[in-house]
């Protein structure tokens, strides 16, 4: 993943092979370092209890991860490109109540349809951020706080004080979360397969790289000739697209959907992110990461229930982990810095 | 045309347009009312403005406001003095904005992510200190806050302190050195280091006042309805930062005035109220809120976007040509 | 993940009372007779004042629990309001707090209320708000979730007492008097929960071999209550029941037991609606569960506040009132109102009910 630390330089580039090799050790040892937290964790957990571990624990843990895995994937490659959105918990809530009502029995479209639509509604969410990013030339940070609220307001309208509870779908619609195959939920195969297909096109294609570039600096980007409206444009329409896929899936998942299905849900996603090593300025960051860092938020979350915290105390110890990993974080990357520094201070003299 | 001007035609329009919609619109009582229920809100917006002018922003806040409610109500049912109660809130909310300014400026940490953090931190704190409790039992002279206008007016209180706060916040960032500093860090705040300016103390300074000013609406906040739970407040820093926003202040630091904020929290209000009187669907609030949020940053930009159109569609070529807003400053470290 | 952020408590759907203590004391005294023709109701209205507005104010809109019970569609509060002549209206803010709900209950009185029927968010904070409607002489009627020190009348769905033993009384038949047992709760906070589940474990004490394990709170949020009721089953290996009062979480535990690994094995009762819970109780995941019907509370509620604001019903206790369909009522102590026993669900009447 030599995109976290040195997006700007394309992979074939003729970086000096001893820098390369202390950066290669650097990422392994950044991206294993989220990975440890994890395995620590679980290890810890797992002495209290032992049925922590048990399969049908592990299955829950992966199918509530996957969500936000997904959700965090998409914001991932708008973050990357120094954007952020902030509207996917509304995108989600629109496209899983919209998709519930496809797949229940009164209107019973078939499954690869509801997931069509679930795509199309979060698309075209995606397309109007996008738009209004690129050509509206408004910071996304306010477009998406205002989408926040105009898509959560278009769903309320349209849900009014309805919503689909459970015994209204076909069968086959709830039990995509609930299928497995060798003990592993389905639909972490398929999520984690996506975010491999995301992580390969973001580090291998010229438009995910040039996603980077424009995180890492615009102002070049934009010299060295990057379509960055296109690119832009792109990242959010995707990640408006994953969220409605999430969407379909949270509906799968929970069964009841209101007009509040993913409330809040923004916050947490750019935290996993964050979490994950992404850096929330653009141009560095990896969706395995991102990943990952959801999968970790959401087993300590899970964790806590299952040793039985006090519930009073699990927000507490979310946020506290929340800032920990961020503060970690940068120690570590000002150490990479000031170690790369001495190197190339050596090589020069 | 400046941005403020904008707002006072926005303004007016929106006491037009619900002065005819209803006849209790421009009425004292609805005036009250209308303070009342924002008075928080406004409080918290005048800090944030600087925050954001500087180049950083706070989200923590609603959870500062709901730390510092359960910290009123736990001490409360303790049975200390008023008071002291009063000196430990100060001093929680100046703690909980220091922590966010030393983490951005020292440790280096972007606002937004270390804000998003200790918006569950604080929120979780005041969830341990009050657990499943209610505290409700506050003295009417108090309580009152929620009831009485100010002697002689029909301003609630906290829309009295609101003006108050909001003539020293104006005096201090249009007309001392400290103000100039707070848009010279925003425009740039590599330039404004080397120009001399304490960016980093500068930064943490407008952190504890937000803190600070977080916890005096927290005690607004649980005066008014009298009650002490551990979920006062939520959701109310979107909303914060939206008024912000509207009052043309930029994401992107070094631009915006008191006065913007003064209008913008009129005009939200104003729209909130206006549409409670009516008969509008209240479920649809949130479009409402959101379209103004988006027409206030598009109307701004709309001769460059009518301009970014116009030569898309001339060149008829298949690249876009401009390029992306950003959605945030640079780090500043 | 879902603990990070939790959204404000959506307590409302659980159908939260505030009030535990005047119920139990006045379980006796309300008698619903279904059975007494509509026709009584007409001797009431006839010389009380019409075209009174009446504006309805649930804990927060977008809620189906509260949409059953306000909707003129339903048989609701509005159906009531409009039976008898007057215009109702609902409106509430879209977040189930306090805070939301106030300026919408300011804005009612505004706009000329002559009655309101409140669901409060929230027993003390209404009350500045609420006082103010009283001092105007408008009528304030509470219904689901009281607010004791500021209304003229609370509309109680069902007594705190029967709904915490009833709920123990069905798990126990179904698990064989013994066994481990827990309860998913909504917020930690809501008032009627804490209520219910004290009298639960008052009952528990006539079944020894019941223990219960552990309580945990789901906060209504279908994915939180997913989360905690698994976290239950995997702490609790041996548990054999489950007891969730609150709409949302009895179906977020019914999804997580609908399983060949928990069918049959672990019960679940609690409160829920028929409509929500029909797939569960046909594939065996639940076997009986109870509540009252949320339109007919709304309907006695809209009832009553039209009756109390058209002059023709005086608040005091002992005073009884016809609420058209619903029959005959009798205001109990401490001014409250009971709607009748709740109605159990099981395979055998389940498609009888439509809410």
């Amino acid at each position: 993943m030599t995109a976290t630390l040195a997006p700007h330089r394309e992979p074939g580039s003729p970086a000096p092979a001893s820098s390369r090799r202390l950066a290669d050790r650097v990422f392994r040892i950044r991206e294993f370092g989220i990975v440890a937290v994890l395995v620590v964790f679980v290890a810890v957990t797992a002495s209290i209890q032992s049925r922590f571990l048990s399969s049908t624990n592990i299955q829950f843990i992966l199918v509530d991860a996957t969500i936000f895995a997904l959700l965090a994937l998409g914001e991932t490659i708008v973050v990357i490109s120094r954007n952020v959105d902030l509207s996917v918990g509304s995108v989600l809530g629109l496209s899983a109540f919209l998709t519930a009502r496809l797949a229940s029995n009164t209107h019973g479209l078939p499954l690869p349809l509801v997931f069509l639509a679930g795509i199309g509604i979060g698309l075209l969410c995606g397309i109007v951020n996008g738009l209004m990013v690129t050509i509206g030339r408004v910071p996304s940070l306010v477009v998406t706080l205002a989408t926040l609220y105009i898509i959560r307001g278009a769903d309320v309208l349209i849900v009014g004080g309805g919503q689909v509870v459970p015994s209204s779908y076909y069968p086959s619609f709830l039990t995509i979360s609930k299928a497995t195959v060798a003990g592993i939920p389905d639909l972490a195969i398929v999520v984690a397969v996506v975010i491999a297909g995301g992580a390969y096109w973001l580090r291998t294609y010229r438009s995910g790289r040039e996603l980077y570039a424009i995180g890492s600096n615009p102002d070049a980007a934009r010299l060295a000739g990057i379509p960055m409206g296109r690119r832009v444009f792109t990242a959010f329409a995707l990640s408006g697209a994953i969220a409605g896929v999430a969407g379909v899936l949270w509906a799968s998942r929970y069964g009841t959907v209101d007009s509040t299905a993913g409330t809040s849900y923004e916050l947490q996603v750019v935290a996993a992110v964050v979490v994950g090593g992404v850096a929330i300025f653009g141009g560095s960051g990896s969706v395995v990461g991102a990943a990952i860092g959801a999968l970790l938020l959401q087993t300590i979350n899970s964790a806590l229930y299952v040793l039985g915290v006090s519930p009073n105390w699990d927000q507490a110890i979310a946020g506290f982990l929340l800032i920990l990993a961020i503060v970690l974080d940068r120690l570590i990357s000002l150490r990479l810095t000031a170690s790369l520094r001495r190197r190339s201070a050596r090589r020069g003299a | 045309m400046r941005w403020e001007t904008g707002l006072v035609v926005v303004v007016i329009a929106i006491a037009i347009m619900g002065s005819s919609l209803s006849p209790q619109f421009l009425t004292a009582n609805n005036f009250f009312n209308l303070g009342l229920n924002n008075g928080e809100i406004a409080i918290m917006a005048l800090p944030m403005a600087l925050i954001i002018i500087s180049g950083e922003i706070d989200l923590s806040v609603e959870s500062t406001l709901g730390m510092s409610s359960a910290v009123l109500g736990v001490l409360w049912a303790d049975h200390w003095p008023m008071l002291a109660i009063f000196v430990v809130v100060a001093v929680v909310g100046a703690l909980a904005g220091a922590i966010n300014g030393l983490l951005v400026t020292r440790v280096g940490l972007p606002s937004l992510a270390v804000t998003i953090g200790t918006l569950a931190l604080y929120r979780g704190i005041a969830l341990i200190l009050l657990g499943p409790r209610t505290v409700a039992n506050f003295p009417t002279i108090y309580t009152n806050v929620g009831i009485v206008a100010i002697p002689h007016t029909d301003l609630p209180y906290s829309i009295g302190i609101f003006i108050v706060l909001a003539v020293i916040f104006a005096i201090v960032l249009h007309a001392t050195p400290f103000g100039r500093s707070i848009y010279a860090m925003g425009d740039n705040a590599e330039a404004a280091m080397f120009a001399g300016l304490r960016v980093k103390r500068i930064k943490t300074t407008l952190f504890i006042v937000s803190g600070v000013a977080s916890a005096l609406a927290g005690v607004l906040f649980t005066f008014r309805l009298n009650t002490a739970v551990q979920d006062n407040g939520t959701g109310l820093s979107l909303d914060v930062v939206a008024i912000v926003l509207l009052a043309g202040v930029s994401i992107f630091g070094g631009k915006g005035s008191i006065g913007g904020v003064f209008l913008a929290v009129l005009a939200f209000a104003g729209l909130q109220n206006a549409l409670l009187l009516t008969n509008f669907n209240q479920e649809a609030t949130g479009l409402v809120t959101g379209g103004l949020l988006l027409v206030s940053v598009f109307v701004p930009n709309a001769a460059m976007f009518v301009r970014s159109i116009r030569r898309a569609v001339t060149r008829m070529t298949r690249r876009m040509p401009s390029e992306p807003a950003l959605s945030m400053p640079r780090k500043d470290t | 993940m879902r603990a990070l952020l939790r959204r404000a408590p959506l307590a409302a759907s659980t159908l939260v009372v505030a009030s535990a203590v005047a119920v139990a004391a006045c379980s006796s005294s309300g008698s619903a007779t279904p059975s007494s023709s509509s026709s009584s109701s007409g001797s009431g209205s006839s010389t009380a004042k019409t075209g009174l507005k009446i504006f309805v104010i649930p804990k927060n809109l977008g809620n189906p629990y509260f949409t059953t019970a306000d909707s003129k569609g339903t048989g609701g509060a509005l159906a009531a309001i409009s039976a008898l002549g007057d215009s109702g209206t609902e409106t509430s803010g879209t977040a189930a707090t306090s805070a939301s709900q106030i300026p919408a209950i300011q804005a009612a009185i505004t706009k000329g209320a002559n009655a309101l029927v409140v669901s409060a968010t929230d027993p003390t904070a209404l009350c500045p708000t609420l006082n103010g409607a009283i001092k105007r002489k408008i009528p304030v009627v509470t219904y689901d979730s009281d607010a004791p020190s500021c209304r003229s009348l609370f509309i109680n769905q069902a007594s705190t007492s029967a709904i915490g033993t009833s709920e123990v009384d069905l798990l126990a038949k179904q698990i064989g008097d013994s066994g481990e047992i827990g309860i998913v709760s909504a917020a930690a906070s809501a008032t009627n929960q804490n209520a219910w589940i004290g009298y639960m474990k008052t009952e528990l004490a006539k079944y020894p071999k019941i223990k219960l394990v552990a309580t945990v709170y789901g906060n209504d949020d279908p994915a939180t209550a997913t989360q905690v009721t698994q976290g239950l089953l995997e702490q609790y290996p041996n548990l054999k029941g489950i007891i969730s009062p609150t709409t949302v979480g009895i179906l977020a535990a019914a999804g997580v037991l609908d399983s060949a690994k928990y069918r049959g094995k672990v019960m679940l009762t609690g409160l829920g609606t028929p409509d929500s819970m029909k797939k569960y109780v046909s594939d065996g995941t639940v076997k009986a569960f109870e509540l009252w019907n949320p339109a007919n509370l709304g309907y006695l509620a809209g009832y009553a506040a039209a009756d109390i604001a058209g002059g023709t019903l005086k608040v005091t206790q002992g005073a009884t009132f016809t609420a058209g369909k619903l029959g005959q009522f009798t205001i109990g102590a401490d001014n409250t109102v009971l709607l009748g026993p709740p109605t159990v669900f099981d395979s055998a009447n389940i498609n009888n009910f439509n809410f």
